[in-house]
Order: C-alpha cells, then sequence, then structure tokens
C-alpha cells in the first residue's frame, strides 16, 4: 500500500466547508485540487462531495436559503413562506438567482419544529417567519447586512420539568462540580456505576450505556476515541440543540466520564451543519474547560489521563446519526453504514475502538453523579430510570421541550401539551410508531412506549396519507443508497403512496405496502431501512378506514394508469408542432 | 489454527472453524447461500443483501457472519427464499436489464441467479432507469443502468499507485458508479479485462473485448439444465364439449412472438381439435363476436389504440396471457423511454437517416393513434393473468402453457423452455 506520508482523511470534510464558504460552491478545480491534496482519485472526491447536500458542486449564491421541508413546517405555514421568498429574491426552490445573490433550498427538519416557519440563511436561524418577517429580511440582505447581524436567537422553549427534586436535565449547575468523582474512582468504578444507574443510549436504539463502555474499555489499543453524536436528524427531534444551548458543560464532563473510564484521548462532537450557529459558542467553553485543566494533557483524576474535544461539522446527510455511517463521515469518506461485521467499540473511527453516544446519554452522566445513582435509580420506572427529554410540536399549546419522568401516561401528557383533538400522534420521528387513540391510555416508559425523543402532535384536521407522504419523500431523500431494499423499496412504496392519494389504488396495493415492507425491513443494512416503514404499516394498522377510502374498488383495470395523462405530451408536441407550420 | 466450534444450520449441527465465514460453511456443508457482491472474505461488501439469513433469530447478511460457538442459523425457511427472490426482483425493477440485448449475457452472475430461482416476471414495477451510459472512458463503457452497486469494482479496483477507480456518486435511487477517467487510463488491458469480469451484471464493458466469448458458450450457458420451476395452479375451466375460444394480438410488439406462434407447424391440426380462434391476426377477424376464454397479447402499449385494445381484450377475455418480453416488459420497443418523447419523433418522422430530405411534418391526425409518454408493459394497465417470457417463446412452449391453462392441467417448464440466450 503506498500510503508514504500518512495524509489525515479526516480533515476533508473541513477543508471541503472552507472552500463552500469563501466560494460558494465546489467546483471542478477545488475536486481536482483537494483530491491532489488528499491523494484520492478526482471522482472518489466528488463521491464525497455529492453525498452531503449541503456541499454544491455549483454556486449556491451568496446568501444560501434553506427553507425547511418537514411535515411539521408544512402545516405551520411553509407554501405562504416559501412563495414570498420566491417573490422577494426573485428564484425557485431549488434555483440560484442569476446575479448569484440568492440561492433557495429546502432541506430536511432543521431542528427547530417549536419555532416553524423557519430557514437557514447561510447556516443561521430565523424562526417564526411571516411574509412581512421575510420580506423584511430579503430587504436587509440587498442593503448589505449580513445574516448573523439580523438572524433570530432560537428559544429554549422548556415547558415542563418535574418537580423540584425530581428535574434531572434542566436545573441550574454549577461548571466542573461533578468531575470531583475523576479522583474518587477508578475507571473500572466509573463503568460501574453507569451500569448501576441502567443509562441508556437517548439515541433511540437503547443500548446500555454502561456495557457499551465496558466493551470499550476491554479492547486493548492505543488509541480510542469518543463522539457525540449531536447529528438529530430524526424529523421533530429538537432536544440535543436545546440541551446544546443551555448546558454545553454537562455534554463535556461526560465526554469526559467516558475518555476516562474507557481510556480514550480523542474526543469530537459530531454536529449536525444546521446548528452551526451554535460552534462559537461551544468553542468558548471548550477553551474554558482546557484553561482550568480538565481537558488537554495530564487531566487530575485518579489516574491522570489526558484528552480533548474538537468539533466535527457534518454536511447535511440524516443517514449520517447512524454511528457507523457517522464514523466513515468523520474518515472523509460517504456517509455510508458499516456492515455491522464489527461494532465501533471494537473498530471504529479509523479503526480503533470507539464510543459513540447521543448528546442526552453523556449529559445525563454527570447528572447522575451529581445526584447519586440511588436518587436516580428512584425516579423514573424499573426498566428505564430517570427523566426523558421530549420534543413536542405539531397541534398543540406548548411545542417545546418537556423534561418528563418515565412511566408518565400518555393522557397526562397530553394534556400537558396542549394537545387540540389529536388524532395520531407521531412518536419517535418517522422511522418510529404511529399512534392513534387506543395508545393514549399507555405510559411513556421502556416497559411500554419509549420515546427516542420526537413527539409530533397532528389534529384531526390533518390529512394523514399527505404525512405518510412527506415521511416517505424523506426516507427516499435520505437512503444512503447502498442497499437496494431500502433505495428502491422505498422508492416503490413511496409510488404506492401516489397512488393511495390519487384514490387509484386497490386492496392489492395495500397488500403488496404490507409485504414489500416486511422484505425492506428484514433485508436493509441499517437502521433506516430497517425502520423506514414503520409508520405507513402502523397507520394501515390503526387507521383503517382511512386507507378505506382511498382505495378504487377491485376492477380488472389498473387505474393508476389515465391515458390521458399518457398522452398528455404528445398532444402538446403535436399542437406545438402544427402551429409551427402556419 | 482457530479452534473448532459447533453450530446449527437449519437443524443440521455440523463443526467449522471458528471465525470462518458463514456462506463459505454452508458451502463445505451442502447448504447453498445465494449472494452477489461476496466475492472475496476479506472485508465483505454486505451491499446485495441477497445472503440474508437468521442468526438466533435475527436477520443479518450471510457473508458477514464469522461463525462461533453455539450459532443457531437458518437459511431455506419460505421466508427467507422469498427475502432473497424478492431482492432479485428488485434489482430487476430497479435497473434496465434487457437480457436479450445484453452484451453480458450468459456470463451474468445475476441472470443465472434469476434463472436459478425461477424467476419469470418481478412483483415490482418497473423503474426504467434513467442513468447515463458513459462511453467517454478509453478503455470501458459504464452502463450505469444495468449496474445493481454492489461495490465490487470500486474496493477491488485500483491504480499501482493505489487510487480508486471507480467511485459511488450521488446518494439514495441516485446513487451510481462513475469512472475516473485519468485513472482508468492508467490501467492495464488485463486489470480492465478484471473489473469487466468482477461486475456480476452487465454494467463495465471493455470496449472490443464485449462479444470475445461467444453466446452459448459462456460461463452459465449449461447450467441450470435440472431445474424444474414451481407447478403453478392453473385455473380449472370445465370443457362444455365445446371449443376453447381464442383471440390473440400483437400491440407494441415485432410481431416475432405471433411468428413463433405459427412455428407450431402441424400440431396446428391437433390444436384446432379443440380451439377455435375470434378475433386474432392469425383469423383476420377485426373485431370480438364473442366472450373469448383466453387471450394472448404480443407487445406492450406505446400508443392510445394499444390500450384501448388491451383494455378491450380484458373485457371480452376471461383470462389474459401476456407472451413475449415486450408485452411484459416493455421490452425493445420501452427502450425509448429514455429518450424525451420529442426527440423520438423528430428522429422518426424529421432528422433521421431514412426520412426524406426536406421533411418537415410530424403527422398529427385525429384518426392516428397518440404516442404514449412511455412504453407500458401490460400489467401497467390491464390485469394479467399469465405471463409467458421469451424473445420470442418457443412455439411449442406456448401452446403448452395455454393447453394446460385451459385444460386446467399442471404443467412444468423446463429450463431449457425458458432459457433464450
Ligand atoms: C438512520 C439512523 C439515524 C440515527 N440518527 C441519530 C441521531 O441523529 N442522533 C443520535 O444520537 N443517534 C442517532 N442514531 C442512533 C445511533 O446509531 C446510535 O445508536 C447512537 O448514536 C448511540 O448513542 P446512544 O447509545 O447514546 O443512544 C441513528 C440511527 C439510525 C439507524
Ligand atoms: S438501509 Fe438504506 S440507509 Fe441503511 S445502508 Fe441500506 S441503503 Fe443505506
Amino acid at each position: 500500500m503506498p500510503t508514504k506520508n500518512k495524509i489525515d482523511r479526516s480533515k476533508l470534510m473541513s477543508v471541503l466547508w472552507e472552500i463552500q464558504r469563501k466560494k460558494r460552491c465546489i467546483g471542478h478545480d477545488d475536486i481536482s485540487k483537494v483530491a491532489q491534496k488528499f491523494n484520492m482519485s478526482r471522482m472518489e472526491l466528488e463521491g464525497v462531495v455529492t453525498f452531503y447536500h449541503f456541499y454544491h458542486k455549483l454556486d449556491c449564491g451568496k446568501f444560501t436559503i434553506y427553507l425547511n421541508d418537514c411535515i411539521v413546517s408544512q402545516f405551520s405555514g411553509r407554501e405562504k413562506i416559501q412563495k414570498t421568498f420566491e417573490k422577494a429574491t426573485g428564484v425557485k426552490v431549488g434555483h440560484v438567482s442569476e446575479d448569484k445573490m440568492f440561492g433557495l433550498f429546502k432541506t430536511p427538519c432543521i431542528g427547530l419544529s417549536d419555532q416553524e416557519p423557519a430557514c437557514l440563511i447561510n447556516f443561521q436561524p430565523f424562526i417564526n417567519l411571516t411574509p412581512e418577517k421575510v420580506i423584511s429580511i430579503i430587504a436587509q440582505l440587498k442593503n448589505g447586512k449580513k445574516p448573523s447581524e439580523i438572524c433570530d436567537t432560537p428559544k429554549s422553549t422548556i415547558h415542563y420539568t418535574p418537580p423540584k427534586n425530581k428535574t434531572v436535565f434542566f436545573k441550574p449547575y454549577t461548571c466542573f462540580s461533578s468531575l470531583k468523582q475523576l479522583h474518587k474512582h477508578s475507571p473500572e468504578e466509573i463503568i460501574d456505576l453507569v451500569k448501576e444507574s441502567k443509562l441508556a443510549g437517548r439515541g433511540g436504539a437503547f443500548f446500555p450505556t454502561g456495557l457499551k463502555w465496558q466493551f470499550c474499555r476491554q479492547n486493548k489499543s492505543d488509541v480510542k476515541y469518543i463522539i457525540c453524536n449531536a447529528d438529530e436528524g430524526e424529523p421533530g427531534t429538537f432536544k440535543d440543540r436545546v440541551l446544546l444551548e443551555e448546558h454545553p458543560e454537562l455534554l463535556i464532563e461526560g465526554m469526559i466520564y467516558a475518555a476516562y473510564s474507557v481510556g480514550a484521548s480523542h474526543g469530537s462532537i459530531y454536529l449536525r451543519a444546521e446548528y452551526r450557529y451554535l460552534v462559537s459558542k461551544l468553542e468558548v467553553i471548550l477553551d474554558d474547560y482546557r484553561k482550568k485543566g480538565y481537558l488537554g494533557k495530564g487531566i487530575k483524576a485518579k489516574i491522570p489521563f489526558d484528552f480533548d474535544i474538537y468539533i466535527h461539522l457534518g454536511a447535511g446527510a440524516y443517514i449520517c446519526g447512524e454511528e457507523t455511517a457517522l464514523i466513515h463521515s468523520m474518515e472523509g469518506k460517504r456517509g455510508e453504514p458499516g456492515t455491522k461485521e464489527y461494532f465501533p467499540v471494537e473498530k471504529g473511527f479509523k479503526g480503533k475502538p470507539t464510543i459513540v453516544n447521543n448528546v442526552e446519554t453523556l449529559c445525563a452522566v454527570p447528572r447522575i453523579f451529581e445526584m447519586g445513582v440511588d436518587k436516580w435509580l428512584q425516579l423514573g420506572t424499573e426498566k428505564t430510570p430517570g427523566t426523558k427529554l421530549l420534543s413536542v410540536s405539531g397541534d398543540c399549546e406548548n411545542k417545546g421541550i418537556f423534561e418528563i419522568e418515565w412511566g408518565m401516561n400518555m393522557q397526562e401528557f397530553l394534556k400537558l401539551v396542549g394537545a387540540k383533538n389529536p388524532k395520531m400522534i407521531q412518536f419517535s420521528g418517522p422511522s418510529g410508531d404511529c399512534l392513534s387513540e387506543v395508545d393514549f391510555n399507555r405510559n411513556i416508559s421502556g416497559e411500554d412506549l419509549i420515546c427516542g425523543g420526537s413527539v409530533m402532535i397532528f389534529n384531526d384536521q390533518r390529512d394523514l396519507m399527505y404525512i405518510l407522504k412527506s415521511y416517505s419523500n424523506f426516507f427516499v431523500e435520505e437512503s444512503c443508497g447502498i442497499c437496494v431494499p431500502c433505495r428502491t423499496g422505498n422508492f416503490l412504496l413511496n409510488k404506492k403512496i401516489d397512488k393511495l392519494l390519487l384514490g387509484h389504488a386497490e386492496k392489492k396495493d395495500l397488500v403488496d405496502i404490507i409485504e414489500w415492507s416486511k422484505i425492506i425491513k428484514t433485508t436493509s443494512r441499517c437502521g433506516l431501512g430497517q425502520m423506514s416503514s414503520n409508520s405507513l404499516n402502523d397507520a394501515i394498522q390503526k387507521f383503517p378506514e382511512i386507507f378505506e377510502r382511498s382505495l378504487s374498488e377491485n376492477t380488472d383495470f389498473n387505474r393508476a394508469f389515465n391515458l390521458d395523462h399518457a398522452i398528455e405530451e404528445y398532444d402538446k408536441i403535436i399542437n406545438e408542432m402544427t402551429s409551427d407550420y402556419e | 489454527m482457530n479452534k473448532m466450534v459447533n453450530l446449527r444450520l437449519d437443524g443440521k449441527t455440523i463443526k467449522a472453524q471458528s471465525g470462518k465465514n458463514l456462506v463459505d460453511v454452508a458451502k463445505e456443508n451442502g447448504i447453498y447461500i445465494p449472494t452477489l457482491c461476496y466475492f472475496r472474505e476479506l472485508n465483505p461488501l454486505g451491499t446485495c443483501r441477497i445472503c440474508t439469513v437468521k442468526l438466533n433469530g435475527k436477520h443479518t447478511t450471510g457473508c458477514t457472519v464469522k461463525v462461533a460457538d453455539d450459532m443457531e442459523v437458518e437459511v431455506n425457511t419460505p421466508e427467507l427464499l422469498d427475502n432473497r427472490k424478492a431482492i432479485i426482483e428488485m434489482l430487476y425493477a430497479e435497473g434496465n436489464h434487457f437480457c436479450p440485448t445484453c452484451e453480458k449475457s450468459g456470463n451474468c452472475d445475476m441472470q443465472n441467479l434469476a434463472y436459478d430461482m425461477g424467476l419469470t416476471v418481478t412483483r415490482y414495477p418497473h423503474v426504467f432507469s434513467d442513468k447515463i451510459v458513459d462511453f467517454n472512458p478509453k478503455r470501458m463503457i459504464m452502463e450505469s443502468n444495468r449496474c445493481i452497486l454492489c461495490k465490487r469494482c470500486v474496493e477491488e479496483i485500483k491504480t499501482k499507485a493505489g487510487k480508486d477507480v471507480f467511485s459511488f456518486v450521488q446518494r439514495g435511487i441516485k446513487t451510481r458508479v462513475h469512472i475516473d477517467y485519468e485513472q482508468e487510463d492508467k490501467l492495464s488491458e488485463s486489470e480492465a479485462l478484471h473489473a469487466m469480469n468482477i461486475c456480476p451484471v452487465g454494467a463495465i464493458l471493455v470496449k472490443g473485448m464485449i462479444h470475445e466469448q461467444p453466446f452459448g458458450d459462456r460461463k452459465y450457458d449449461l447450467l441450470g439444465k435440472n431445474i424444474i420451476p414451481k407447478l403453478l395452479n392453473s385455473q380449472v375451466r370445465k370443457n362444455e364439449n365445446e371449443k376453447f375460444i381464442v383471440a390473440t394480438t400483437s400491440l407494441a410488439g415485432c410481431f416475432g412472438c405471433h411468428m413463433s406462434l405459427l412455428d407450431i407447424d402441424t400440431d396446428i391440426l391437433d390444436i384446432i381439435e379443440i380451439v377455435e380462434f375470434n378475433k386474432s391476426p392469425l383469423t383476420d377477424i377485426k373485431s370480438f363476436t364473442k366472450q373469448c376464454h383466453i387471450g394472448l397479447i404480443e407487445g406492450g402499449c406505446a400508443n392510445s389504440e394499444n390500450v384501448h385494445v388491451l383494455q378491450e381484450f380484458r373485457k371480452k377475455c376471461d383470462i389474459l396471457v401476456a407472451f413475449g418480453e415486450c408485452a411484459i416488459m416493455g421490452g425493445i420497443p420501452a427502450m425509448r423511454n429514455f429518450v424525451p418523447l420529442q426527440e423520438c419523433l423528430e428522429e422518426a418522422y424529421l432528422n433521421g437517416v431514412t426520412t426524406e430530405i426536406g421533411a418537415n411534418v410530424v403527422p398529427g391526425h385525429e384518426d392516428i393513434p397518440k404516442l404514449l409518454n412511455n412504453v407500458y408493459p401490460c400489467n401497467e394497465v390491464v390485469k394479467i393473468d399469465y405471463y409467458i417470457p421469451g424473445c420470442p417463446p418457443n412455439a411449442h412452449h406456448i401452446w403448452k402453457v395455454v393447453k394446460s391453462i385451459l385444460l386446467g392441467e399442471e404443467f412444468s417448464i423446463t429450463h431449457d423452455e425458458f432459457k433464450y440466450d
């Protein structure tokens, strides 16, 4: 292998960001130059660039506007906002104005579901948009203002925390205070405490955190890595954003604990590009920790250790939230999930043992040490002690963050959020569960209804089929494309939903959906494919009447075929041509 | 030397070396796990998903499993067999696999697997992929519409300096393999051939080397002779001492299937004993005079008249059989689905080499059938009960199928009867 002087591919994404930010695109020549620098073939680099939708090969405008394409945004009036943007900037969505001033694009959920309609302009947030506000923003930009001068500060709306002594996350915290434990306990003891606390991954998979750390510790290696997964891509989730805004110090201390326990020296926060506005604040706090000696060389502890944390910026790909895809992305590759031949704790970042943990998981660790494991275990339920952060959006009074104690009844929860005529509740995002009335008596806990963090509430006026179509679009757009069941299976399911939307579907189509979903679920490589058809199948089961309504009667004719539609193009051509003769 | 472990494969207890690849272990023990992307034990790719098995009750790909003690593996359950078939069908629906026109036919791993599984038609609608066919590389052609994205070439083919020649670009449904021209130029002749040979389908072709090996003598041409596809349960019909009534038509086809019908020669005399023809080019009866038992459709739908005829056939025939590739998946006419309709018309009537000089009219009149935006397989327009694949299907085969359906007999198809390349 000709690796004379090793080139660190993990710097690739930040180099590409640098170019994208300065030149507003990553052009042909840049690709050639960067490819040479990283000793890659041009096409391999092009493969990386085209994987991430925030990298543009063509100029994306001096001001790049990303409108949120998620369903909550659509229901809060995005259409009107989009039209206003189009009129004010003079470009249609997906295009860039001729003077290269404005580029207007859509992107999946930007983590501001409680403040929709929202958008990002050069990755600065603008929230609660109205047509008037849009016009004024564009006017100011035209007058030479910078987006960073006129952007909003997203609010951290925390609507509910449990009674005072039961709150875990959202209460004041004194920086460095929990780190005392480092002097009291050896790494093994820390792991034992985390295991005892039954803390489980809050990124959605709920894998026991202590066990993960233990596995990583057991794998001997010269270097190990801690990665915080701050990619928060599941539509409707924004709890990690609020944690990063309100309590970044908890995250850093959580990572310090993880590093101490497994013996890692490098830490990274994989931050989704949509949250780029949080970087500068995070950098300041990281510096603070470095100055105080809690990051860097020789951190004081029972067994002193070295550890530092860097921020790695994503570039727009939901799949990079999947831990193996995230690792590939950090290595400067296409963010394709791995084969699961090895777990990250065996061979992760750069082939070394790696821990990937969600923001909320890591933030819980210092809090558990602060309150003591015993007290933590008294909160919540047997299987899931403690509290959980839920990001609530959609048709309800109180959009924002709810810190609830595990075990809360759904009815009670719906009352708290002020849900108005809830018909369907999307629990844990589009890849989670679709809940109907029959579920409203269940409890939110590991024993019953587990939730990753996203709760979207839809009332009885919303068109279920339209919601499902929006989910499906999301999965088609965000599938990495490695395996056929997910890549094409989701595309075909999307077509089936079209048929339902048009009222052309037959009973057979519903049978197809159920059978095809099973195939997609069992043969896809990663969680995206495995879970992408969940809501659709849930919905068929829970709202049969809505699907029944969308069926055309069983007939011998395939109603999806529409002759008028099929000859439309021909008619147009012939009309144009014959009018030419005269 | 690794220690030996015990595991259970489809209920059979076997011994194997710990850490060995499951696909290989199964093979050594007489259990076949089909694969497409798997070609080396080191770093299995796990992209094609065909080797999906159940390991201790959980689905996973066989090629990424290293055997260990006490593993419980299921390989050939009905569910898993159907999953595998479904994936191959999806690959066929996703890309453009027109075997009769493919250079790789007979050397194609996917075609072989499809034959092996007795695949005649896919359960999924065709996507009619419209990706680029890249002729630019010096030595190769990249036909992305046939590519199944197995990643073999990406991982295997590197230049001497270690750079990638093939790379994935884009993502999701748009993902395709793109060749780096500069690096491709650096490959030796044998490296280029190696790339073509490891491609499990006909996506990578080396210019000038495509027909080196004649059809009929290829890798898979002689395999599978003994495969007996599954029996179909046909609809039993009562013979009321009357003849069965058959109608046939050719829509957007070349009449080749009808020509094949006539190849039955003198056996037609036996057929006439039990069958009477109604509307058909064979009888020149232009419109239905009665309800028919069976309708044979050649060709797909390319224009509005095809659609009307097909719909009428559906109404007038109890059972509809699509015969020949064009009826089943659009076939050769469907190759125009990748060219804008306007260009097709201009090529045919204005700019083509056979048009008269100075021609400036694309005929358009209310009496002329209107071209559809795409050529549609019959089953996308009406319900089709049976499919007889082939380009064209063999005469005896067609009649065997028709007779069996009409008489409600079970029948089997031998490998030779539906292998057409
Ligand atoms: C398609 C997909 C997307 C994911 N997105 C995220 C994400 O945005 N944030 C996250 O923390 N975990 C996400 N995960 C889960 C991670 O793979 C992983 O389980 C998690 O980061 C582990 O951390 P935890 O144990 O602390 O939850 C995703 C998983 C899948 C399959
Ligand atoms: S399931 Fe989808 S996202 Fe996951 S690896 Fe396969 S194609 Fe990629």
